[in-house]
């Protein structure tokens, strides 16, 4: 493939995440905040996402499997993953979080063990998505390109 | 209430003489960001550094009034004393474990010293109005939905600086 190939398949994909709702415009605010100063903002920024959502994940998964859930221990879980997932614009993340948190409320343990399922299934999908982008801009680069700017309102 | 244009400019006058004394740019802000989510300091001090601000980030209200100098007794008595202040503006977030960011807006309004003066901005995610007004009649400068855009960013500078477009 060719670089101005390359550069289609990376517009294309990218698009594709934001109609498919799994990136809103938040991520579009990530990609502004990168700069020749700062040329690796979102792959740092979503790395730390990745680290942290990975420790929240695990937390859940065992405050959840408590005899007795702790909900007191379960819902700042939850809040700092969907403010982490909404900073970085993965939007499903966010909402499937939202959902999560009513459940929380009402302290309902069954809702709230098939919230998590939901919120990993998203975090997962978001994950393999955003892997895939960056690899996609690393053989851009690496092939001597330039990242094509992003295209706002489409 | 803290919103008014005259108060705002009055305010940046306080902060930007003490900064003019030591020699600094005096259109540079140097903001005190608090934040318990890594990922949202990261947001926010960059935001906050491609709008040419200097920035010093805390992970949580106790360690910010550590910075301000009322971390404890001997500080307190030195930031009393002492008229420099070291930051222009405090962002914080409202939801934080231990102090929240209103108890921190609060402790700094209570202020003898002139770090009263330093605007405080709130940030959440959440959107409860009770919320807003409780921490604008506590003296809050702005309050700010996150996530934050540069675009908010812009205003705030803009709010803070006094700009006349």
């Amino acid at each position: 493939m060719d670089l101005v190939q390359m550069q289609k398949s990376l517009q294309d994909y990218t698009k594709s995440l934001f109609l498919e709702g799994i990136l809103d415009s938040q991520f579009l605010q990530l990609q502004q905040l990168q700069d020749e100063s700062n040329p690796d903002f979102v792959s740092q920024v979503v790395t730390l996402f990745f680290q942290d959502s990975d420790r929240i994940l695990n937390d859940l998964s065992l405050s959840l499997g408590q005899q007795v859930v702790d909900f007191k221990k379960v819902d700042p879980h939850v809040h700092q993953l969907k403010g982490s997932s909404s900073s970085i614009g993965a939007q499903r993340v966010k909402n499937a979080c939202v959902v999560f948190r009513n459940f929380c409320e009402q302290q309902n343990v069954e809702a709230c063990h098939r919230c998590l399922q939901q919120v990993k299934q998203e975090y997962y999908l978001v994950k393999n998505r955003l892997e895939t982008l960056f690899k996609l801009e690393q053989q851009i680069v690496a092939s001597g390109g330039m990242i094509p700017a992003v295209e706002l309102g489409f | 209430m803290n919103s008014s244009g005259d108060s705002c400019s009055s305010l940046m006058e306080v902060a930007f003489d003490h900064h003019h004394h030591h020699g600094h740019d005096d259109r540079e802000l140097h903001v005190l960001a608090v934040d318990d989510n890594l990922i949202d300091r990261k947001l926010v001090e960059r935001l906050l550094k491609i709008s040419s601000c200097k920035v010093t980030t805390a992970e949580n209200a106790l360690r910010a009034l550590e910075y301000l100098g009322l971390g404890d007794q001997n500080q307190h008595i030195d930031a009393l004393t002492n008229n420099d202040l070291k930051v222009n503006l405090i962002i914080t977030d409202y939801c934080m474990p231990g102090m929240t960011g209103f108890e921190l807006l609060k402790k700094v309004k209570q202020e003898s010293s002139n770090l009263k003066e330093v605007p405080v901005v709130i940030m959440s995610s959440e959107n409860i109005p009770t919320r807003i007004n409780k921490c604008l009649a506590s003296g809050a400068q702005m309050f700010m939905q996150k996530p934050l855009k540069l675009s908010d960013v812009e205003k705030l500078k803009c709010h803070l600086m006094n700009c006349r477009i």
